[in-house]
């Protein structure tokens, strides 16, 4: 099963060997905490996406275990160091399996 | 503690803060909500870093003083690295002591990361301390603390 | 009948008349006529001239404005100017009571030093004050700050939204502002003012919150006098806190020390000879920022509405405070080359609108931004017996005016008026016009909602105000003054910590303790919730006063205060 929302990045496309570049990351997702009761009085169950990872060139280099407590339509921004061309990897896996990803390319000059 | 997504159940407290006039009480302030205990946090902690003594410093921890929404309180974590192949930042580990289940994120960095630094947003049930625990490629660990208000505000000056 | 200006000359009828007044000391009086020239004189120049308003809450018309009694201090900056009020302020100062100054920095003997020296401000005194700087020094050698809150506070910005005090600012060469209550226009009005603006908008404390992305410039370079001299902008970081954040939702402020540092740094690393930080974070904030930020020559303080005839020095920064509502410009000449400040001079000065004559073009300015609402403003709602003002941190005559309305006009056992610190003066005897109370409430959220609330919801509400005002670090302070009350009285303690300063809350109608379970009508304005529904709280105010006809304030003193 697929996370619906589609991810949005901000990556540079191009950076000097040896810069180190910003990346932000945006996914929409109510990430139900669990904690929650609806109208009904009856517990929401927990629905959250749990794990962030970023790869470059197949290589994962950064990952963020998230919790409940991390707000809906998560944020996270995070730094690379560039050394060689090569394309860059997203992974988000929620609790019930589901994953979504993205991709974006980055030239070193 | 209720995250509340839907606006047409606001907590009492909070509508009548606002009605009030005072302020946008953005966060969830719900009387009498669960919060996590102080012995939480140090059993959750202990778990993961064994009681092993903490050092201060390294970490820069960039907090709102005072919550403007206590559903998206953004988050900072800067740690002080070469972050070179056997001198880096493994992991960072956040916690919020008010929040009834108090971890909030973990990130795992590696050197290719070039700084451990790192953004998010997550939600404050109330006033409460967020914690950040460093552990580094040495296996030595610091840690942070800073205090967020998760309140209303003046009467707008 | 005598005229102001002769008046004003007449030194020994002053003195007669403030005896007569029962002001009821030996004071020294100013007497004579005060001139522009006085007005204007100055030291040594220097490179250049910053010249400073702020919190002029869009008041284009000499008006009286009373200082407050009451305005304390607490943590480290218990006892520290601004904090200082009446004698003890002047002590300071080492002013004399009963001049000019005294009048215009304090609350002592208000009403008799205002019958003797007039109303102050007004945009058209301002502009012949600039107007007659920049000839002096040169156009290239002058920069003219607001420093926020210009733009709203009247009938005619509410009405234009803005538009006849940007008009006005753009008269008077603003070169830069930065802004508060500007943004409750809502994001979009306010990005479409500052497109139309020939100033600069400044904020390097706004982000976007979904990319964390500026949304204003941050600084400007300017060369004045052969010197760089760069302007940081800093909005009320507290906007969304104590303003509707639904009107700015997609916007985060906070005050953002390290990037103030970084932004610092730039202007260094650019070349500035001197770094000018134009804020609206408040005196106690700007205060602790310039002890913690590294390279700032001077802050130009606002939103806390203090004036002070001195600058105040936070190690190499010196910290301006202009006051509100067009009373005082104040005037910064630094010595600037080389990176370096090396040497300044300040003068505050006060906007006494019977000493100087108007710019004609300003005035007429003035006349055509006001003309479509002339008829409005003019309207004569009813009469005070009382001084009714506003500031102090507890309660103001006019607020508790308008407490009475609510409570009144909605039926209601407890009334809640915001703590706002704008909004003219009346003296005894003065009509109350339609102008004079959309003077107080000119807002763009301004519903009475109606609604219960429980003795504990009223006690967390007052305890929460209390922890924005008194709390012992000002960067966990949100400004404004402490919510008026009306129908209840209560203790509180300054000293004490969040969630125990209040104490003693007494239902008055009944003289009962407020039961914590109980529910109780409410009325108030100004919530910053969306949807709230009711009239507005001028239409309130203006029945009720029609109803009045003459209105009596009563001193209050249901609010008892300790620990200061």
């Amino acid at each position: 099963m697929a996370i619906k929302s589609t991810p949005r990045v901000r990556v540079p496309a191009q950076a000097k060997s040896g810069e180190i570049v910003e990346i932000k990351t945006l996914i929409s997702h109510e990430m139900e905490s669990g904690q929650r009761k609806d109208a009904s009085g009856k517990s929401v169950p927990r629905d959250i996406i749990n794990t962030f990872q970023a790869s470059f060139n197949g290589k994962p280099f950064f990952t963020a275990e998230w919790f409940p407590s991390i707000s809906a339509n998560p944020f996270q921004s995070f730094f690379y160091k560039a050394k060689e061309s090569g394309a860059f990897t997203f992974s988000w896996k929620d609790d019930q399996g589901g994953e979504q990803t993205a991709t974006a390319k980055l030239t070193v000059a | 503690m209720t995250f509340h997504h839907d606006a047409t159940r606001v907590p009492s407290r909070r509508r009548a803060l606002q009605m009030a006039g005072v302020a946008a009480l953005a966060a969830v302030l719900a009387p009498r909500l669960s919060r996590a205990t102080e012995a939480q946090v140090a059993d959750e902690m202990k778990a993961l870093f064994g009681g092993k003594t903490m050092g201060e410093g390294k970490i820069k921890l960039d907090l709102p003083e005072i919550a403007e929404n206590g559903l998206v309180v953004p988050i900072n974590i800067d740690v002080e690295s070469p972050m070179s192949e056997t001198d880096f930042v493994r992991s960072v580990h956040v916690f919020a002591d008010g929040n009834p289940l108090p971890q909030v994120v973990t990130y795992h960095f590696t050197p290719e990361s070039g700084k451990a630094s790192a953004s998010t947003r997550m939600r404050l049930a109330q006033t409460q301390n967020v914690i950040a625990v460093a552990e580094m490629s040495s296996g030595a660990l610091y840690s942070a603390k800073a205090q967020v208000k998760v309140t209303i505000g003046g009467c707008g000056g | 009948m005598i005229s102001r200006r002769d008046f004003l000359a007449a030194g020994t009828a002053l003195a007669s008349l403030l005896a007569a007044g029962g002001a009821g000391f030996a004071q020294a009086v100013d007497t004579g006529k005060l001139t522009e020239a006085e007005l204007l004189r100055f030291g040594t120049p220097g490179t250049f001239t910053i010249l400073h308003l702020t919190d002029i809450h869009a008041q284009l018309m000499p008006l009286y404005f009373r200082e407050p009694s009451v305005n304390l201090g607490v943590g480290a900056a218990r006892g520290l100017p601004p904090h200082l009020t009446d004698g003890a302020f002047l002590d300071y100062f080492k002013l004399r009571p009963g001049t000019r100054d005294a009048y215009a920095m304090t609350a002592q003997d208000f009403t008799a030093l205002a019958r003797a020296y007039g109303r102050m401000g007004g945009a058209d005194r301002m502009a012949r004050l600039v107007k007659a700087i920049r000839a002096e020094r040169g156009a290239d050698k002058v920069l003219v700050l607001d420093g926020g809150d210009g733009l709203q506070g009247s009938w005619s910005a509410l009405q234009t939204k803005g538009e006849d005090m940007v008009k006005v600012f753009s008269a008077l060469g603003l070169d830069a502002m930065v802004g508060h209550w500007e943004f409750t226009y809502g994001a979009d009005r306010m990005m479409a003012l500052k497109e139309t603006a020939p100033f600069a908008f400044l904020a390097q404390n706004v982000r976007s919150i979904e990319w964390q992305e500026p949304v204003f410039d941050a600084a400007r370079m300017f060369e004045k006098g052969g010197a760089r001299v760069a302007v940081i902008g800093q909005a009320f970081p507290r906007t969304p806190i104590s303003n509707p954040r639904w009107m700015i939702p997609d916007w985060e402020f906070g005050i953002r020390e390290e990037d103030m540092q970084k932004q610092v740094d730039a202007a260094r690393a650019d070349g500035a000879d001197a770094v000018v930080v134009l804020s609206h974070n408040g005196f106690d904030v700007d205060r602790k920022m310039a002890s913690r930020v590294s390279g700032i020559d001077v802050i130009l303080t606002g939103h806390t509405h203090d004036a002070m005839p001195a600058v105040v020095e936070v190690g190499k920064t010196l910290l301006v405070a202009t006051g509100s509502h067009g009373k005082f410009i104040s005037r910064l000449d630094l010595d600037a080359k080389d990176g370096k400040v090396t040497g300044y001079r300040f003068q505050l000065i006060p906007v006494f609108s019977d000493a100087i004559t108007p710019d004609p073009e300003m005035e007429k300015l003035v006349a055509q931004v006001r003309a479509p609402y002339a008829a409005a403003l003019a309207r004569e709602v009813g009469r005070t017996d009382s001084l009714l003002y506003r500031r102090g941190n507890f309660n103001g005559t006019f607020d508790d005016m308008i407490c009475d309305a609510l409570l009144k006009e909605r039926d209601a056992e407890i009334a809640l008026s915001p703590g706002f610190r704008w909004g003219g003066t009346l003296l005894p005897g003065d009509p109350i016009t339609f102008e004079a109370i959309a003077n107080a409430t000119a807002i763009t959220y301004p519903a009475c909602y109606r609604n219960t609330m429980t003795g504990r919801q009223l006690k967390d509400v007052l305890e929460d105000v209390a922890d924005n005002i008194f709390h012992p670090d000002p960067y966990f302070q949100g400004g404004g003054d402490m919510v008026r009350v009306g129908g209840v009285g209560y203790a509180i303690d300054v000293s004490k910590g969040v969630g125990q300063r209040i104490s003693g809350l007494t239902f008055l109608k009944t003289g009962k303790p407020v039961e914590a379970d109980k529910s109780y009508t409410v009325a108030g304005w100004a919530s910053v919730a969306q949807n709230v529904e009711g009239p507005p709280i001028w239409d309130v105010v203006e029945r009720y006063v029609a109803d009045t006809r003459t209105v009596t304030v009563t001193p209050n003193s249901a609010v008892k205060v300790t620990g200061a």
